[in-house]
């Protein structure tokens, strides 16, 4: 009854192994291909190949079979993906990878869960009755690190799972997006809660014989990943939906530890790596220390905006569309500063028309991105790659801030705190030392909004009482439709 | 034994982690949504685990009882969970850089067209 040769070859430890270590060279250089527009969906393709390498090796070990139930959940999670991912449209490209880093973290802790039960619901050598057999057999115990991946991954996946979805709410307009806090007792019932979480995962890596206590850490670790991105509002989303992607990148590489699979953890250290990167990179963008955006709290809304406010009476210029298309016709130079009212409104393509208009006659016209500008890191380029504006004409922070003294107008399409210079002047801010687009160092500022209501931060802008400045009230896609309209009349 | 497999992960781990730091800190800016979402689909790594351990079936790992039909549901969803990463992740990036793609080739003919009329 021996296998024949070819099956003992293709599912030998060794062989399968060597595929894995086939994806890793794939999965980089697929990394590396997303370092230009231009190589990036073959960089893309070519991870996508790695990936598939990884899980065909993976089926080839030798198995017991519960083939009907692999098969059963690739082809649900193909049912669910691929409508997913074709029909989601630009502007919820952040709800969606919130969505996606919930789904692999509760994979993570939903993995790590029945590898604890898989032990005999102890870490440590115990005996327990078969549920097949109801014979009584010893299960032998794990190395300790094993145990201490297996818990760590089940923690990080659990909070990453459930920060996720609330984040996912939160941009879906499900939830408020503004801050929701329980005031001053937020931060000990984190600490609490991150010290129960611990304390149970301590207990059972000990030993502890109790699936109750596995479930009670899990708990511990939602309820956490709840109260920890509930109270963080809006603007901060960028960060929060860095951080949980490393979370979820962290916990897939625990699992991996504590399962002994080198695919599991070279994958799970990239997200890791990328997610770090790119948290590092919000949070100095909006320079907030990570610890104090997940503290939360940011952008006390009513008693800042009443603060600033306080004694002047304060006016803003209103324009109607047909003197924002003079304005901008004449203009020889215009920075485009779009943000996520854009997004909302869907104004991507009227944008685009507007600028191809403006371009006809000789206007230059670029786009400054913030870093956080929107609701996730590079949502700005994704929509605008999406109405065809050439990315050469996206420019980033720091290219753009010395060219703005000698822009004419700048129009500004649904960004609010990332342009308020009380950020470079006023240390009362909450959003003092925050890196700006420095709007209001040019001539003209025209400023579309759908009304003077503060940002998602809640915080005024004093853009918008500048006597340089012009508001154009209204949804962001019909004002620039508007305005396209009137430019064929100047 | 057991000294030897965690020192072989713990470096895997580390360099696969700084590998991680060099190859991605390239990544411009303009890219940052399509790393993200497929990010997304490289952590639908997690699928090997729940196929690892289907895979036991209810012969049992390390000894144990094996899996009983509440682990097996368990880990069909999270197959169904890593599935969707996977297959959901890379697709929906392919669908974004495709339209970053577009644009250069465009862009450089009108360039050189003006290039050339100078």
């Amino acid at each position: 009854m021996s296998a024949p040769i070819g099956t003992v070859f293709i599912q030998a430890p060794s062989f399968i192994y060597c595929l894995y270590i086939v994806a890793f060279l794939l999965m980089i250089q697929g990394l590396r291909g997303l370092a230009g527009p231009r190589t990036a969906v073959r960089g893309n393709r070519i991870a996508a190949v790695g990936m598939a390498v990884a899980v065909i090796a993976t089926l080839l070990r030798p198995q017991e079979g519960n083939w009907g139930l692999i098969a059963a959940g690739i082809v649900v999670g193909t049912l669910i993906g691929v409508p997913a991912a074709r029909k989601v449209r630009m502007t919820a490209m952040p709800q969606m990878v919130a969505l996606f880093n919930g789904v692999g973290g509760g994979a993570v802790a939903l993995i790590s869960w029945v590898d604890y039960r898989s032990h005999g619901s102890s870490y440590a050598t115990h005996t327990v009755l078969n549920p097949h057999t109801h014979l009584p057999v010893t299960v032998a115990g794990v190395a300790t690190y094993v145990a201490i991946f297996s818990v760590a991954g089940a923690i990080i996946g659990s909070i990453s799972f459930w920060g996720s979805n609330i984040a996912f709410g939160k941009l879906q307009e499900i939830l408020p997006g503004r801050p929701i806090t329980l005031g001053r007792l937020q931060q000990p019932l984190n600490v609490l809660l991150l010290l129960a979480a611990l304390a149970a995962g301590g207990a059972l890596v000990d030993g502890v014989h109790s699936e109750l206590l596995f479930i009670g850490m899990l708990v511990a670790a939602a309820l956490l990943g709840n109260f920890v991105v509930l109270p963080i509002g809006g603007a901060d989303m960028p960060v929060v939906i860095a951080l949980l992607n490393a979370f979820t990148g962290v916990s897939a590489a625990a699992t991996g530890m504590a399962l002994n699979n080198p695919a599991m953890i070279v994958f799970g250290m990239m997200v890791g790596a990328s997610g770090s990167i790119l948290t590092k990179l919000m949070a100095d963008a909006m320079n907030r220390s990570i610890p104090a955006i997940i503290a939360g709290g940011f952008g006390g809304g009513a008693e800042v905006a009443a603060a600033v406010a306080d004694g002047k009476a304060r006016s803003v210029r209103s324009i109607s569309p047909a003197d924002a298309a003079i304005q901008l016709a004449y203009a020889s130079s215009v920075v485009i500063v779009p943000g996520y009212g854009m997004a909302v409104a869907q104004a991507q393509h009227a944008v685009r028309e507007l600028a191809s208009e403006l371009e006809k006659r000789g206007v230059e016209v670029k786009y400054a991105i913030h870093p956080v500008a929107g609701r996730m890191p590079g949502h700005m380029n994704v929509l605008l790659a999406e109405a065809d504006v050439p990315y050469d004409q996206l420019k980033e922070m720091e290219e753009i801030n010395p060219e703005f003294p000698r822009t004419d107008v700048s129009l500004v399409i649904g960004a609010n705190d990332v342009t308020n210079p009380a950020a470079k002047n006023n240390p009362s801010s909450p959003l003092y030392g925050m890196p700006i687009l420095e709007v209001a160092e040019s001539r003209a500022i025209i400023v579309i909004k759908r009304s003077l209501n503060p940002g998602f931060a809640g915080i005024d802008n004093e853009l918008y009482y500048d006597p340089k400045t012009s508001m154009l009230f209204g949804d962001a896609k019909q004002a620039v439709s508007e305005i396209v309209a009137a430019l064929a009349e100047v | 034994m057991i000294a030897t497999t965690l020192t072989t992960n713990l470096a895997i781990l580390a360099l696969a982690g700084y590998l991680g730091f060099v190859v991605i800190s390239k990544i411009p800016n303009t890219l940052h949504t399509p790393l993200m979402s497929g990010t997304n689909a490289i952590h639908g790594i997690v699928l090997l685990g729940a196929l690892v351990l289907l895979g036991y079936g209810s012969a049992g790992f390390h000894l144990g009882p094996g899996l009983d039909d509440f682990s097996k549901a368990l880990l069909t969803v999270a197959v169904a969970f890593g599935t969707i990463n996977v297959v959901g992740g890379f697709l929906v990036t392919d669908r974004m850089l495709e339209m970053f793609k577009r644009k250069p080739g465009k862009e450089e003919g009108k360039k050189q067209e003006e290039d050339g009329k100078r």
